[in-house]
């Protein structure tokens, strides 16, 4: 079981991978953007974070920078939910730290697969 | 892995008609001759974006391929690639509407009319191909499309060579190795060996460095992509060849290159052609339609977590005081009276905290309600060629959830009707003096537990000969003689009444003001107009705050207690016996100021004995309804305090006059009036005075 | 033995006793004051507070065409539930005196015969013998269907002029 920050101003998405990851064991918090999951992350602490790009108030990339300027999250795999397929997003999203990536539409087995792979 | 998807549905029909208004209000806020703020179509792309990622997940592959044209357009908007005109804005505009039509048969699992969408598609697509330049070709590939590659038709095992070199950063992406490898073990048969050869001098090593690379050699039934995408996320970071072990060597050699550029390009491909769920992308959408209607889902309401979190306070104060209360009762004697009487207090204090508190997650700021206004006026003021400024107020001002649903449509109507009847053309303004521009002003505010919506124009005003003749002429009334302007005024909402020269598209639709005010009455409410001829016109809307809860006065008629909504009270008054005419036969009016109020007797409408038979210095409630003020006579005027309607249909029927029941502090019930019924009840008993009623 | 389905709930009435199914009774209760509904008919006494919701009160003799009594302390008021059309409906019928609880099968209680004009006939159920004495059986889901329970029966409104 790990602790798991799911980041994502859609509550429907949020709801969705919240369910799918309890359902599979683990502990998870919810943020709906970057700046909350920061505060939230600095107040506790967890083995990976997963966050949608586009948010209002804090987008992903600098959820991902800021983290990665954190100490405790140094290494600490962080995945971004992204509907873009073009390669731009996610090299940004590499750029800024993040460990890899989780192509939208998704569905709950894509999700555990990838959620599986970093934290295995 | 059994997740149903469909829970999630109804958040996400939720979530996504909110995006559609912050599309839409800040469509209709963009000035495209202006700069527009970046953040502005940044907010208007997140929300389309945010619809299509929703949609792609939970199978609504319509929505998908409709919302990824309006996100491809915004997203070269937001690059700068792209301008936004008027015909865009257009375009988008509509597309919400459209996409509001979808939304509402995926609530009811109906088939999406996918027509509506054709003439706006084409227009998209016309966009992309023409100016956009290679706009085109960055829709083809990025158009979500389900494919259905065959999959490898390789089931042999093969065994690979893999040589993985990360560079010494890869750490730092929470990418580690190990986890690559146990993907790969997962595959197949799998061998690894380290070189260690870069490791640097112990003074030079860094924790967060990786110094190793690794021979790999994997027999598995999986292809070459497969594995690439296993190093999908590190490719960027490190040199990866992977080759095939064959007893041709030499062959082998051949096709030994750097694989980094070509896998570079797969993974998005592999990624979809792997899961074995890819083609379902299209699948759900189909199978949810077949699925039998299921009962239409419940409404939800989205509540601030602040809110929540004071209900849970004020439920633990309440467990407090009630662990507090039932320890005192436990070994009670006379000497804990006056902590009894304190624990009392507080859990009174608690209960109303509470109540207040349970009221407020039913309310939501009126925003919801205006939102839809700057579109309607934009599109209004474009259709009629009247230039129309609106301002809104209050926003903030909360109301309940289904009072909101309610009030909704009567609002539109008074709006449409300010613009309609209200302000003048362009030419007659300037010709009187004014702006060129009108203004239509919405203001909501709370005003002694009710809430008040004002529509507000500064047009031609009501002219209240025009109406009088038409009310005359509609045969709404055969006289207006001795009437007051403000008694003319009411006849607007008169069923049968329009005013309209010629049935306008825009207010003129078979629903008149009769409709708007029957439906504020429906809702506890009431209307009022004010109207100044040249200066403009302001219609009034007083609601309850919520329909569960309601300011009553209690009083008393012979043995009987009643509850007068206190919204309906206009005054109360002790008669004075000079003040009460007889008119005709029974019917009595009493004279107040310049109105001439009908006296209707409570204990004669609800057939119990009062305690005075006359009228002499008795109390009277002038109460208004339906557009008229009548006095009801009653015995006393006790409290006046808040009540929880509680319906009489449950166990009963409906009873003429009565509008629900409550239960008072002592346990006892009480009737509540329904006024506009109770004046309806006793005008029908007047003419024939002395007989049954019906 | 004391299969519940079978089970009779018997109240006397004018002299007379009645039985209802003991699953349409919720409890039995006292007569206590009531809340009047105005320009109700006159079997329907008012509304009393039964722990938060608002149940009618019918006096059965009235309601049954027979002539009303005053109410003493032992007046009684039985309290029915029962589901119509995916509604529960809650209703207290006013009855002189409770007065046991039988057992009959559904061949004890046969059809019964038509009482005239004396007795509702659209209530009743059928009639049981038991200790020499004739019960009538009443049907409570049609006691309770509003559309049945308050039609007028020629009761007069007790509308004062």
């Amino acid at each position: 079981m790990a602790q798991v920050l799911v980041v994502d101003d859609s509550a429907s998405m949020r709801n969705m991978v919240m369910a799918t990851l309890s359902s599979a064991g683990h502990n998870v918090k919810d943020a709906e953007n970057g700046q909350v999951a920061l505060d939230i992350a600095k107040s506790d602490s967890f083995d990976a974070v997963i966050t949608d790009l586009n948010m209002p108030v804090m987008d992903g990339i600098t959820l991902v920078k800021e983290l990665r300027s954190l100490s405790k999250y140094t290494y600490t795999p962080i995945l971004l939910l992204t509907t873009e397929s073009a390669g731009d997003k996610k090299a940004a999203g590499k750029d800024a730290g993040a460990t890899g990536w989780l192509v939208k539409p998704f569905n709950p087995a894509k999700l555990l697969t990838t959620v599986d792979r970093v934290l295995g | 892995m059994s997740i149903d998807l469909e829970q999630f549905h109804q958040v996400f029909f939720e979530e996504s008609l909110e995006n559609l208004d912050v599309v839409e209000q800040a469509l209709v806020e963009i000035n495209i001759d202006a700069e527009v703020d970046s953040e502005v179509i940044n907010s208007i792309f997140r929300a389309a974006h945010s619809i299509k990622g929703g949609s792609g997940t939970f199978g609504f592959t319509e929505v998908t391929e409709f919302t990824h044209l309006m996100e491809t357009l915004l997203d070269e908007v937001r690059d700068g690639d792209r301008e936004l005109t008027s015909e865009l804005v257009d375009a988008l505009l509509k597309s919400c509407d459209c996409l509001r039509v979808w939304f509402d048969s995926l609530q009811a699992k109906q088939p999406l009319d996918t027509e509506i969408s054709k003439p706006l598609v084409a227009i998209y697509e016309a966009m992309l191909n023409g100016d956009g330049g290679d706009s085109a070709d960055k829709t083809e590939d990025k158009a979500v499309v389900a494919e259905d590659e065959a999959t490898s038709e390789t089931s042999k095992n093969r065994t690979w060579l893999i040589e993985f070199i990360p560079e010494s950063n890869v750490l730092m992406t929470g990418n580690e190795p190990i986890r690559l490898f146990r993907q790969l073990e997962q595959m197949g048969e799998f061998k690894a060996t380290a070189n260690i050869a870069s490791i640097p001098d112990i003074n030079l090593l860094t924790a967060d460095e990786c110094y190793l690379s690794w021979s790999i050699e994997l027999t598995t039934e999986s292809d070459k992509d497969d594995i690439a995408e296993v190093f999908e996320w590190v490719i960027d970071e490190c040199k990866l060849t992977i080759t095939e072990k064959s007893s041709e060597a030499s062959a082998t050699e051949a096709k030994a290159v750097d694989t980094r550029a070509e896998v570079e390009e797969k993974p998005a491909e592999a990624e979809t052609k792997n899961k074995p769920e890819a083609t379902p992308q299209v699948k759900p959408a189909v199978a949810e339609k077949k699925a039998p209607a299921a009962a239409p889902a419940t409404s939800s309401i989205r509540v601030g977590i602040d809110k929540v979190d004071n209900l849970i306070n004020l439920v633990g104060e309440l467990v407090i005081t009630q662990s507090m209360l039932s320890e005192l009762g436990n070994n009670f004697d006379m000497d804990k009276i006056e902590r009894l009487s304190s624990g009392l207090d507080q859990l009174l204090q608690n209960t109303k905290e509470l109540q207040e508190n349970v009221m407020r997650i039913r309310m939501l700021p009126i925003s919801f309600a205006f939102n839809r206004f700057p579109r309607m006026i934009r599109d209004l003021s474009v259709k009629i060629g009247k230039k129309v400024d609106l301002q809104i107020n209050g926003e903030t001002t909360e109301l309940d959830k289904t009072v909101m649903e309610k009030i909704s449509d009567p609002l539109v109507h008074l709006v449409r009707n300010a613009i309609d009847h209200g302000i003048e053309s362009a030419e007659d303004r300037i010709a009187a003096g004014k702006p060129e521009e009108g203004t239509i002003k919405l203001d909501a505010f709370h005003k002694g537990g009710n809430i008040v919506i004002e529509i507000v124009d500064d047009g031609k005003g009501i002219d209240a000969a025009v109406i009088a003749s038409k009310a005359v002429e509609k045969g709404v009334v055969s006289d207006t003689t001795g009437m007051t302007d403000q008694q003319i005024f009411e006849l607007i909402f008169e069923p049968g009444f329009s005013t309209a020269e010629s049935v306008s598209d825009i207010s003129g639709r078979g629903v008149g003001m009769d409709v708007v005010r029957r439906n504020i009455k429906a809702l506890g409410g009431r209307i009022e107009i004010e109207s100044e001829k040249g200066k403009g016109s302001v219609f009034r809307v007083h609601l309850p705050l919520t329909l569960a809860i309601l300011d009553g006065q209690l009083i008393r008629v012979g043995k009987e207690v009643y509850i007068i909504p206190l919204i309906a009270i206009v005054e109360s008054l002790q008669i004075k016996p000079e003040l009460v005419k007889n008119v005709s036969g029974n019917m009595k009016v009493y004279r107040l100021r310049e109105d001439n109020v009908p006296i209707i007797a409570m204990n004669k409408e609800f057939g119990i004995e009062t305690d005075d038979a006359g009228l002499d210095d008795r109390l009277l409630v002038v109460v208004e309804g339906d557009g008229c003020k009548v006095g009801l006579l009653v015995d006393d005027l006790l409290a006046q305090q808040q009540v929880v309607i509680k319906s009489l249909e449950a166990n009963y029927k409906r009873i003429n006059g009565i509008s629900g029941a409550t239960i008072l502090g002592d346990g006892s019930v009480a009737m509540i009036i329904d006024i506009p019924g109770l004046i309806n009840m006793s005008a029908r008993r007047l003419p024939t005075d002395g007989q049954h009623a019906a | 033995m004391s299969d519940p389905t079978n089970e009779y709930l018997t109240f006397i009435l004018d002299n007379e006793e009645f039985g209802v199914s003991i699953l349409a009774v919720q409890e039995i209760r006292v007569w206590s004051t009531v809340t009047d509904m105005p320009n109700t008919p006159d079997y329907i006494k008012g509304v009393i507070n039964l722990r938060g919701v608002i149940v009618p009160i019918v006096d059965l003799r009235q309601r049954l065409n027979k002539s009303p009594i005053e109410y003493n302390e032992n007046t009684v008021v039985i309290v029915l539930k029962q589901a119509i059309e995916d509604k529960s409906i809650i209703v207290g019928v006013v009855v002189d005196a409770v007065s046991d609880v039988y057992n009959f099968s559904s061949k004890d209680i046969k059809e019964s015969p038509d009482f005239g004009s004396e007795i509702d006939n659209r209530f009743v159920h059928g009639m049981a013998t038991t200790d020499e004495k004739i019960i009538v059986i009443l049907d409570a889901v049609k006691l309770l269907d509003v559309k049945e329970l308050y039609q007028i029966s020629g009761s007069l409104n007790k509308i004062a002029s």
